[in-house]
């Protein structure tokens, strides 16, 4: 079984301070990790290879410094990794992260089984995963919180949603997002560790996937930003304490009161 | 599938669940709909599903010109490549300027599927929706790295410009029964139900486990709860409040309450009316989940915990001294006997 794992680097909350007078995050300084969700995609590849065999590759697109979150999947047990750095890949979108990660998977693949994160920390969208399985053909689940192989070809899984459990079949080759909730991620190895330090990593660019300008980057993004603010958050608060709670408890029912949150019953 | 000379219609993804139709759907037909009043389009509500609880012609007074129902035994258990294709279907065949849809885990899955297919842009999670003035262009504006940046998107060349919006973004305005629309059955040939994916089954979860993003009041519990029995506290005073219940990290990684309760980074993000958080501190990751709330209320012993610098109303003293009594006085308040 060949399997492709798309991990993205995300800058690390853990470093990141909160600016008090606006209430937004402070970057500067803030190191860099593997998107912690698609932790759980990887660990979802060893697993399923240590049941069925084969191979995990993880694949990455990202600046070069991106490169520390490829030898981080060595460390863990990835088989082997697919850099994909390009200056004109930067400020890609969705659409274009999907195309270039697209393109490589049909380059390295191909691939039984594809396995992404539910969302990366910082753009928090969610869509690469089932734009990538679009753009390969091949059919895809979300929200997976569960793999079973039947041996026949195809994979049954469980999505967490709303309401519930949904149980679906797929057959190979497909691509799956999968949930936290799937596996505990286990730590690096040792061997894992020195396999990662010697490895060399090869970098592919828009010209070694065959993608055209106007297929990634920027060019390629069909979104623009037009303009980015910080919110303003600001609150006023009121704190109670000891011997205030009582008042403070008053002032939260008002509030809850005038949202029309509080619906007198009547005696019952 | 570049094309500047974007057509004012607006299509909306409404949601029908286990024979339900959701109120987002309402949410986003009304938004449609004054979206549309600007660019002098029509709006289209698409529906996908095999029975549903309400009669699809009240979707017209909240705002729809037509509401369009593809209803089939298929559309029984969700089928993401089957929605998809038809949404793509639909879509190739009214040429709508802008597609909407909820930012459930049908309309998160769908519309990425349908954006590549269709090759276009696609933004996720859109709290704010305006068309720009001049250029006509859908200005979808969304709350990016935790909420603490807002981006402002436009998808300017290819079309339909795609947003999915979360729920309880945009309010339900009251119904006005005298407007006229269209209601139509559409019938699809049968390669729109082909699909790869086979649906086997769907468990319900018990009414506890309702998503807390469709609540308007989320009572979350951190780690000052201690134990998985206190949550019974957050629930009690969740069910006085018509509420959910969430929880930090902290909490679900002690396994008091399932990942699904989360509310952070690697969490849900959340955005009710009024946000508790009883025995969280408010670490940076936690505060990205919540901190767009509307009133935020905290509850913790501890006067330097950094929540208190992001709450409206903070209860500074013992959660399990002040929960109670929280209870208590609603009880007193709503007239209801404990
Ligand atoms: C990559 C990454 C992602 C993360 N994602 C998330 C996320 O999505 N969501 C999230 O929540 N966290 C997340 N975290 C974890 C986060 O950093 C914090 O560890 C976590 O939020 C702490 O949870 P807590 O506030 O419940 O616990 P603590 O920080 O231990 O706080 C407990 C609080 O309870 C108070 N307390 C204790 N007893 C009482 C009492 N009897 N009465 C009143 N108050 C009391 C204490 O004063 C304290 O302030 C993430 C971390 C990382 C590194
Ligand atoms: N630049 C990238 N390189 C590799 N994988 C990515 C990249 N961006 C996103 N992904 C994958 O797609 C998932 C969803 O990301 P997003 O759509 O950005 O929220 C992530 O959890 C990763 O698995």
């Amino acid at each position: 079984m060949q399997i492709a794992v798309l991990i993205k680097q995300v800058p690390d909350s853990d470093d990141v301070r909160m600016d008090e007078v606006t209430g937004t995050m402070i970057r500067e300084g803030a190191g860099a990790m593997i998107n912690p969700l698609d932790l759980h995609a990887l660990q979802e590849a060893l697993t399923i290879r240590s049941s069925q065999g084969g191979e995990v590759v993880a694949l990455s697109m990202g600046p070069p410094q991106a490169e520390a979150a490829l030898r981080e999947a060595l460390a863990l047990g990835a088989d082997a990794v697919v850099f994909l750095s390009d200056p004109r890949f930067a400020a890609s979108d969705t659409w274009a992260t999907a195309r270039t990660l697209a393109a490589a998977c049909e380059r390295t693949g191909p691939y039984d089984l594809i396995l992404a994160g539910e969302k990366a920390t910082d753009g928090e969208t969610g869509q690469v995963g089932p734009e990538v399985a679009v753009m390969l053909g091949v059919p895809f689940s979300t929200y997976v919180s569960r793999v079973e192989f039947d041996g026949c070809g195809s994979v049954e899984v469980s999505r967490t949603v709303e309401d519930g459990i949904e149980r679906q079949k797929l057959p190979l080759p497909c691509l799956l997002t999968v949930l936290r909730d799937i596996n505990e991620p286990a730590m690096p190895t040792l061997s894992g560790k020195k396999a990662a330090r010697r490895a060399a990593l090869t970098v592919q660019g828009m010209d070694s996937l065959g993608l055209s300008p106007d297929e990634a980057g920027l060019a390629g993004s069909p979104t623009r930003v037009r303009r980015i603010f910080r919110p303003s958050l600001a609150r006023n608060p009121r704190i109670f304490k000891a011997g205030d709670i009582e008042e403070g408890i008053v002032a939260l029912f008002d509030e809850l009161e005038s949202r029309g949150l509080i619906d007198e019953q009547g005696p019952s | 599938m570049r094309n500047p000379s974007a057509s004012g219609d607006i299509l909306v993804l409404g949601e029908v669940r286990s024979g339900r139709l959701h109120r987002v759907t309402l949410e986003l037909t009304s938004k449609a709909r004054s979206l549309a009043d600007v660019l002098g389009g029509e709006v289209s509500t698409l529906l996908m599903y095999d029975r549903i609880d309400r009669d699809p012609r009240t979707i017209v007074h909240y705002g729809a010109d037509r509401v369009t129902c593809v209803r089939d035994e298929r559309l029984r258990l969700f089928d993401q490549e089957v929605q998809s294709t038809i949404l793509s279907f639909v879509i190739g065949s009214t040429g709508p300027g802008i597609v909407l849809a909820p930012a459930t885990t049908s309309g998160r899955t769908i519309m990425p599927a349908v954006a590549a297919m269709v090759g276009t842009g696609l933004t996720a999670d859109c709290t704010g929706l305006e068309i720009e003035a001049g250029t006509g262009l859908l200005l979808q504006t969304r709350p990016a790295i935790g909420g603490n940046i807002m981006a402002t998107i436009t998808t300017p060349d290819d079309l339909p410009q795609m947003a999915t919006v979360r729920p309880r973004t945009f309010a339900v305005p009251e119904p006005d029964p005298d407007r006229v629309g269209r209601v139509e059955e559409l019938t699809l040939p049968d390669r729109c139900f082909e699909s790869r994916v086979e649906p086997l089954g769907h468990e319900g979860s018990s009414g506890d486990d309702v998503n807390i993003q469709d609540r308007d009041v989320i009572i979350s519990g951190g780690k000052g709860m201690k134990r998985e029995e206190s949550f019974r506290l957050l629930r009690e005073l969740a069910e006085l409040l018509d509420g959910g219940v969430g929880a930090s990290r902290a909490a679900v990684d002690n396994k008091w309450i399932a990942y699904s309760h989360q509310v952070g980074l690697s969490g849900k993000v959340v955005a009710p009316k009024v946000y508790f958080a009883v025995g969280i501190s408010g670490s940076v990751q936690h505060l990205a989940g919540m901190q767009t709330s509307g009133l935020v209320v905290a509850i913790n012993k501890d006067p330097e915990a950094p929540i208190f610098r992001v709450a409206d109303i903070g209860l500074c003293g013992d959660l399990f001294d002040i929960v109670p009594r929280l209870i208590e006085g609603l009880r007193e308040r709503k007239g209801v006997s404990g």
